[in-house]
C-alpha cells in the first residue's frame, strides 16, 4: 500500500451502522467478491456501481457501529474503497477494517469538510488529509507503526504469516 | 482498579495494567456463531495455521440461522460441523440448542474473571457474570481460534450507579434504554459500562444480562457486574473447578458515573432508527403496530416470557398484529414449557419459534414489509434491521411488547384494562 492515498469521496454522515453497509440477509457468503455487491447497500444500492477503485468513503459520527460483521469492511474493501475517512469509529469496525488492510482514519472536521464528489489526498504518516478540490487542509493523529504495517502488508493475515504468527 | 483493568492485567499477564494502555492477553473462551465462524477460519488458516490453539476454548453455536433457511446457510452449517469434527473440538452447539449468548452461561463456558472473545457484538452480554466480555470480527477471531492470544486496550470505565426500586412493569430493558438514551449512540465508544448499586444487588441474573448485552449499542466494549451470590447460584451445577472473581477496589478510577434512581423510572421506548432515540412509552402510546417480537440475547429468557404470559393470560392479541415469540434456548423453552407459559402464549395467539437469532437481525425469520411498524424486545433498531428498511421498529420491554400486542397500539402495560 502506498502511505499517500488519492481518490474521490462519497459521504454518509453519522452512525452509519454495519447493518446498512451489508444487511443482515447477506451474512451467509463467504465470497468477498459477492459480499462487495451489497456494500452500502442499506443506503445506496447502487454504490457498487458507481464506486471506482480508489475512492474514499466519507463518515461522521460513530462510523460502523452495531454488529461486528465483518463483511461490513470486507465488502467496502474489495467493491475498491481505498480508506474510509470518519470524524469517529465504532471499535469493532475500526479493527476488522485494520486487519483486512483498508485505512480508516479518525479525522475531526471532515464530515464538514468534505462535499462529495471533492478528491481527497491523505498522508497516512504525517497524519494529514487535503481537500484538492476546496484546498482544506486537515489533520488526524497518524496511525501507530505496526498499524500501518499491518496496512503495509494488506492485513493482519499477511502481516502475521510474514511475522510467523507473531504480533 | 476498575474490573476491567484488573482481569485485563491477569489475562495479560503485566502485573498492574492501566486503562489506555494496550496489552496482549490470554483468552479464556473463544466464541463464534455460525454466521461468522466461516470467516474466522479461513482468516486462520491463510494465517498459516492448522489447528486450533485449545479444542476446550473455542465454542461454536449455530444460532442465527437455525435451522438453515437457505442453501448457503445450509452449506455453511455443513462446513462449520466438519471443521469441528476435524479438529476435535469438544463444544459444538448445534442448531437445536439456543442464541449464543444465553447457551454459553448456561453450559457452563463463562466465569467471573474470565476474558471472553466472540464473533459478535453482543458478547458483551457475557460482563453479567463479572466478566470481560467483547466482540470483534473474524480477522481477529481467526487469530485467537489459531493463538489463543489478542491485543486489547484495557478501556476506561463508565459507572452506572442505580438505586432503588424498579416499580412494577418497569424493567432491567428500561432501566438499559433510559441509559443509552442519556449517554448516547457512541457516548461509551471504547468504555466499559460497569452497572452497581442496590438495583442490581436486587435484579435476577437474568436482568444483568439484559443490561450488558446493550452496552455495545452504546459504542462500549464491554458490560460488567461485579459476581455476587446470585451469579455463583447459577453458575453453581453448569461450571467446574475454581471460581475467582474480581472487584473494583474502592479508589478504582472512573471515567464518569451516572446516577439513575429506579424508583422513578417509567418504561421507555427507543424510536426509529436510532438505539439512543429513547423515550417514555407514554409519548408513543397509541401508535399503531403490525408485529411484535418478544426474544433474542437481550430479552429472550425466562423472566420474560414470564411477564409477557401474565399479562397476556386470559387476553387475546389484537386481529390485525402478529405476535412472535422466540425463547433464548431450549433450555429457555424447557422452562418454559413446564411452567405452562408456552400454553399462555399460544392461547393469546402468539407465534412461536424455536430459538434463533433469525428475527433480530432480519435473518429467516419476521420480517417487516415496507411501511410496517414493529415492536421487539431485541436490541437494535436500525433502519432495515428487521426487514424492510421502510419499517419502523421500536425498541422496548417484554411486557410494553405484550401489552402493545394486545391493543395493537403502542401501549403502556400499566394502562392495560
Amino acid at each position: 500500500m502506498n502511505i499517500r492515498l488519492e481518490g474521490m469521496t462519497w459521504e454518509f454522515g453519522d452512525d452509519v451502522n454495519t447493518d446498512l453497509i451489508v444487511p443482515g440477509k447477506y451474512l451467509e457468503l463467504v465470497d468477498y467478491n459477492e459480499i462487495a455487491l451489497h456494500a452500502m447497500e442499506g443506503i445506496d444500492p447502487d454504490f457498487p456501481k458507481k464506486v471506482r477503485k480508489g475512492d474514499i468513503v466519507v463518515g461522521g459520527r460513530n462510523f460502523g457501529c452495531g454488529s461486528s460483521r465483518e463483511h461490513a469492511a470486507i465488502a467496502l474493501k474489495h467493491v475498491g474503497v481505498g480508506a474510509v475517512v470518519a470524524e469517529s469509529f465504532a471499535r469493532i469496525f475500526y479493527r476488522n477494517a485494520i486487519n483486512l488492510g483498508l485505512p480508516a482514519l479518525e479525522c475531526p472536521g471532515i464530515a464538514e469538510a468534505v462535499r462529495e464528489g471533492d478528491v481527497l489526498d491523505i498522508d497516512l504518516i504525517g497524519g494529514k488529509v487535503k481537500n484538492k478540490t476546496t484546498g482544506r487542509e486537515l489533520s488526524f493523529v497518524p496511525l501507530p507503526s505496526f498499524m500501518v504495517a499491518i496496512l503495509n502488508e494488506g492485513g493482519l493475515v499477511a502481516y502475521l504469516t510474514s511475522h510467523k504468527g507473531e504480533w | 482498579m476498575t474490573v476491567s483493568e484488573k482481569i485485563l492485567s491477569r489475562a495479560s499477564g503485566q502485573g498492574k495494567t492501566r486503562a489506555g494502555e494496550i496489552v496482549k492477553a490470554e483468552v479464556d473462551v473463544a466464541m463464534m456463531p455460525d454466521l461468522t465462524t466461516i470467516l474466522a477460519i479461513n482468516a486462520m488458516k491463510e494465517m498459516g495455521f492448522k489447528r486450533v490453539w485449545d479444542v476446550d476454548k473455542v465454542v461454536i453455536v449455530l444460532d442465527h440461522v437455525a435451522p438453515a433457511s437457505t442453501l448457503l446457510a445450509a452449506t455453511v452449517h455443513r462446513d462449520i460441523r466438519e471443521f469441528a469434527r476435524e479438529q476435535g473440538l469438544k463444544h459444538l452447539y448445534d442448531v437445536d440448542s439456543g442464541v449464543c449468548h444465553q447457551v454459553l452461561p448456561e453450559k457452563g463456558h463463562v466465569k467471573p474473571g474470565y476474558l471472553v472473545i466472540g464473533a459478535d457484538s453482543h458478547t458483551c452480554t457475557h460482563g453479567a457474570f463479572g466478566a470481560f466480555a467483547t466482540g470483534v470480527g473474524s480477522t481477529d477471531m481467526g487469530a485467537i481460534i489459531a493463538t489463543g492470544k489478542t491485543w486489547l486496550k484495557v478501556p476506561e470505565t463508565i459507572r452506572v450507579e442505580v438505586e432503588g426500586k424498579l416499580p412494577e412493569y418497569v424493567a432491567p430493558k428500561d432501566l438499559i434504554l433510559y441509559t443509552a438514551g442519556q449517554i448516547g449512540a457512541d457516548g461509551a465508544t471504547y468504555n466499559a459500562l460497569e452497572f452497581s448499586g442496590s438495583t442490581i444487588s436486587d435484579m435476577s441474573v437474568s436482568g444483568r444480562m439484559t443490561l450488558c448485552n446493550m452496552a455495545i449499542e452504546m459504542g462500549g466494549k464491554t458490560g460488567i457486574v461485579e459476581s455476587d451470590e446470585k451469579t455463583l447460584k447459577f453458575l453453581k451445577g453448569r461450571t467446574e473447578g475454581i471460581i475467582e472473581p474480581v472487584y473494583a477496589d474502592e479508589d478504582a478510577k472512573y471515567r464518569s458515573v451516572l446516577n439513575v434512581d429506579a424508583d422513578t423510572l417509567e418504561p421507555q421506548i427507543a424510536c426509529p432508527h436510532k438505539v439512543d432515540n429513547v423515550k417514555p412509552v407514554g409519548e408513543v402510546s397509541g401508535t399503531r403496530i403490525n408485529q411484535a417480537f418478544i426474544g433474542s440475547c437481550t430479552n429472550g429468557r425466562l423472566e420474560d416470557l414470564q411477564v409477557a404470559a401474565s399479562i397476556l393470560k386470559g387476553r387475546h392479541i389484537h386481529k390485525d398484529v402478529r405476535l412472535l415469540i422466540v425463547p433464548a434456548s431450549k433450555e429457555v423453552y424447557l422452562q418454559a414449557l413446564d411452567k405452562g407459559i408456552v400454553r399462555s402464549l399460544l392461547e393469546a395467539g402468539a407465534v412461536l419459534s424455536n430459538p434463533s437469532c433469525g428475527a433480530c437481525f432480519g435473518g429467516h425469520i419476521g420480517l417487516l414489509a415496507p411501511g410496517e411498524v414493529g415492536i421487539t424486545t431485541s436490541n437494535r433498531n436500525f433502519k432495515g434491521r428487521q426487514g424492510s428498511p421502510e419499517a419502523l421498529v421500536y425498541l422496548a420491554s417484554p411486557a410494553v411488547a405484550a401489552a402493545s400486542a394486545v391493543t395493537g397500539l403502542i401501549t403502556d402495560p400499566r394502562d392495560l384494562p
